[in-house]
């Protein structure tokens, strides 16, 4: 039992530090890709220094990155490994060895469309893991203490009472093997007091792991806050150049670079959404929230939007709907979801909200696109993932991701479904 | 190619007299080890502290090779066997090195953790870099307190400036670049500077002590980002020099030293790194000229560049293209188009 504890907590661990390294490389490496643009013709990237400042860890790690286009080294170190075909807006992960080290390396392309064709910029940034093998050696050391602590007072309790303690243990084990990773809340199920300190460690470092989580996510929100209020100014400027400039040739590269802006900026902003989710889902401020002013105020906002493309957007609700949560994230779920309906949705359709309420309440989001890709539709609301079709539309794969978040914090489920005649239908029930 | 530049390598190891130091001096007189030091910091401050780790360690004598710090990035890179210790103010450039795998690791120092990187780059001193003014060519001119200060006055007297301003050429020298870099980062005050700079036909030096030599003849007024260490320890002899720290924020470098992974003689190399740290914390101005290192981490007042990987951010070559460029066209371009 206490082999199978050790083995488990060491498994979670080395998945939830893992991640945590992902987290910031991702960011790392979003920040160095949003800012590539064709200029004069040629890529150039002017990223900023918190790039690689956000890298910097207890351990001193190392830090390489390679910046390509179309395969060809523009800058940073060559020779590091990187993958050869990476799908624009795709993040590939690896662990792999460079000079000697091992290296986890994080990969990832944006296309770029210049006057003379599409141009593919390919990004990786890579670290050494000494700081992450430390936190885990620091983790195993503790969770082999707890392990043998947990062996010895097992044993002892065996001797005991054989039969009720290993019933309550069998729970506890099986309660702890049961979580996610993104579940950090201490074990606070009632334990017989003689386990109450091994309990109480087993809280304590899992509060720690929390805490380096956080870290994580707070360097992605400080990232994309960084990136987004230049990018304002940098699209207030292009704007004002817009007006001014009458050569087609140079009105459509402004356009193109205010919609390359328009995409990093939005991008920013889903990565910092996001992070506000993750972070929220774990200190849901709950409240009394009626959905239906959640949504009129939300199709009151989204409306001119809609318009822009000859979308009617309309409400059709069965009175209030109340429910207990966390009014921000609801709120930042439901955007997400319309926003999708309106982006994938053809010009002059409808789009339809509609609640209703039987056992619990359940808002459905119906439009009259083309609909979900029947074999991607279980892998959509994953982090980063986007359909195979989205055609031109701008998008970061977190849209879904956040709305699946945020309903699973509530206790609700989302659904995805294909309407029978024809048209996404997104379903949250709560 | 590359086996000829090894075969050449090989065949003359002398090939290396071929460098040119801007001075070199052997200190000691034991022929048992010799200790290499590749350094960018003029000799008279390293002399004291390079004599008082021979009196601790007698069998060891050392060479000191001072060059400039693009150079001696060069230089070691080319044959990081050569040397044993490496010295620079270019804190990026010593950064990078140490990321790319070209120091060696010196555990169990007592070193403080902000000023030490990965167990193998150490800083030892906090020097900011100052605006100097020569007080008599300045006249009755009120003192800039900061950048914002000294724009003003360069608008208001176009005729005593012209031509008797002085910073770094970015492109010449490291130590330049890391503080124009720096500098534009935290604010863009930097490069409305470097424009009015390069209206008024600023000069463009490669070393501190160049610019300070020109103040204190006289032919500069004024010169922007000098060393602070250098400067103050020729105002102290000369009247005519005052050094001012811009007060939004002076950018303060740290020198740093590390030992190279191919050292010869790394017993007298790790030995001699260890006696440098002791003395800067010991304080002793005799024994240790330079500017001991400050814990400015939480002082605002004095805003010292970390040792993190962001320094490698404008050794990337797209950024410093885009930098230099920019750059150029402040300072260089305007400096040739203007007619008097
Ligand atoms: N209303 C919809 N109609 C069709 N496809 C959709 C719709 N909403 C989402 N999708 C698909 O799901 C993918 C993931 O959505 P999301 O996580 O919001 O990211 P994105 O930023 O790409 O929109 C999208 O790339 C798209 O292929």
């Amino acid at each position: 039992m206490a082999v199978i504890l050790f083995v488990v907590v060491r498994a979670l661990a080395t998945q939830v530090a893992q991640q945590g390294q992902d987290n910031i490389l991702n960011a790392s490496l979003s920040s160095i890709l949003d800012t590539a643009v064709v200029r004069d013709g040629s890529v150039t990237l002017d990223f900023p220094y918190s790039s690689f400042s956000m890298l910097s860890t207890n351990a001193d790690d190392r830090v390489y990155y390679a910046i390509y286009e179309d395969g060809t080294l523009l800058s940073g170190y060559e020779k590091l490994p990187a993958p050869d075909v990476l799908k624009a807006d795709h993040r590939h992960f690896d662990t792999a060895s460079f000079s000697g080290e091992k290296i986890r390396i994080a990969s990832g392309a944006r296309l770029l469309l210049a006057s003379d064709g599409p141009r593919t910029v390919s990004v990786s940034v890579a670290q050494t893991q000494d700081a992450l093998s430390e936190t885990l050696n620091a983790i195993s050391r503790n969770v082999a203490l707890l392990g043998v602590g947990f062996f010895i007072l097992s044993s002892g309790l065996a001797l005991w009472a054989a039969s009720t303690t290993s019933s309550q243990l069998h729970r506890l084990t099986r309660s702890v093997t049961r979580r996610g990773p993104q579940d950090l809340s201490p074990v606070t199920k009632a334990v017989p007091t003689e386990m109450g300190p091994l309990v109480g460690s087993l809280n304590m470092f899992m509060q720690r792991l929390d805490h380096t989580l956080q870290q994580s996510e707070d360097f992605i929100a400080e990232a994309a806050h960084r990136i987004r209020t230049p990018l304002a100014t940098v699209r207030s400027h292009a704007e004002a150049t817009l007006q001014r400039v009458e050569h087609a040739e140079n009105r459509a590269a402004l356009q193109s670079m205010v919609r390359a802006i328009d995409e990093s900026s939005r991008a920013a902003g889903q990565l910092l959404d996001h992070a506000m989710v993750t972070f929220r889902t774990e200190n849901l401020n709950m409240e009394e929230v009626d959905l239906v002013e959640v949504l009129q105020d939300l199709v009151q906002r989204m409306t001119p939007v809609a318009e822009m493309k000859d979308i009617a957007l309309s409400l059709q609700t069965e009175g209030p709907a109340v429910l207990a949560g966390d009014a921000i994230l609801l709120q930042n779920a439901l955007r997400n979801l319309i926003d999708n309906a309106l982006k994938y949705a053809p010009s002059e359709t409808d789009v339809v909200i509609r609640t209703a309420k039987d056992d619990g309440i359940s808002i459905s989001i119906l439009d009259d696109g083309a609909g979900f890709d029947l074999a991607e539709m279980h892998t959509l609301s994953g982090r980063f993932v986007r359909g195979k079709d989205t055609g031109n539309k701008i998008g970061s794969g977190l849209g879904l991701t956040i709305a699946q978040e945020v309903t699973t914090a509530h206790g609700g489920t989302m659904t995805l479904r294909n309407r029978p005649e024809g048209g996404a239908c997104v379903t949250l029930s709560f | 190619m590359r086996y000829l530049v090894l075969l050449v390598s090989l065949l003359l190891p002398s090939a290396l007299t071929a460098q040119e130091w801007e001075d070199r001096q052997v200190f000691g007189t034991s022929e048992a080890v010799s200790l290499r030091i590749l350094s960018s910091t003029d000799t008279s401050f390293f002399a004291p502290i390079i004599e008082d780790f021979i009196e601790t360690a007698p069998h060891i004598s050392v060479e000191y090779l001072v060059t400039g710090t693009v150079d001696l990035d060069h230089a070691f890179r080319a044959s990081p066997a050569d040397f044993d210790v490496v010295i620079s103010s270019a804190m990026d450039l010593q950064f990078k090195l140490t990321n790319d795998g070209f120091a060696a690791p010196l555990v169990d120092l007592d070193h403080p953790e902000w000023a030490q990187w990965h167990d193998r780059l150490f800083a030892f001193t906090s020097e900011p870099a100052a605006i100097v003014i020569n007080r008599k060519a300045f006249g009755d001119l009120p003192l800039p307190r900061s950048r914002q200060d000294l724009i003003a006055l360069m608008r208001a007297h176009p005729d005593r400036f012209q031509e008797r301003v002085g910073t770094y050429d970015v492109r010449q020298s490291g130590l330049g670049y890391l503080f124009a870099t720096q500098d534009a980062r935290a604010s863009e005050t930097f490069w409305r500077l470097m424009e009015v700079m390069g209206r008024t036909g600023a000069r463009l030096y490669c070393c501190s002590g160049q610019m300070i030599d020109d103040l204190r003849k006289g032919e500069l007024v004024m010169a922007y980002n000098v060393l602070g260490s250098y400067a103050q320890a020729q105002a102290e002899q000369s009247e005519e020099l005052t050094v001012i720290l811009p007060s939004e924020f002076p950018t303060t470098m740290m020198r740093t030293v590390l030992m190279s992974k191919d050292a010869r003689s790394p017993q007298a190399a790790e030995g001699f790194i260890r006696h440098l740290l002791m003395l800067q914390e010991t304080g002793d101005a005799l024994k240790f000229p330079l500017p001991p290192l400050t814990q400015s981490q939480n002082d605002d007042l004095l805003r010292t560049i970390n040792l993190e990987p962001a320094l490698i951010t404008y050794l990337d070559k797209i950024k410093k293209q885009a930098f230099m460029r920019e750059w150029e066209n402040a300072l260089v371009q305007e400096y040739r188009n203007y007619t008097p």
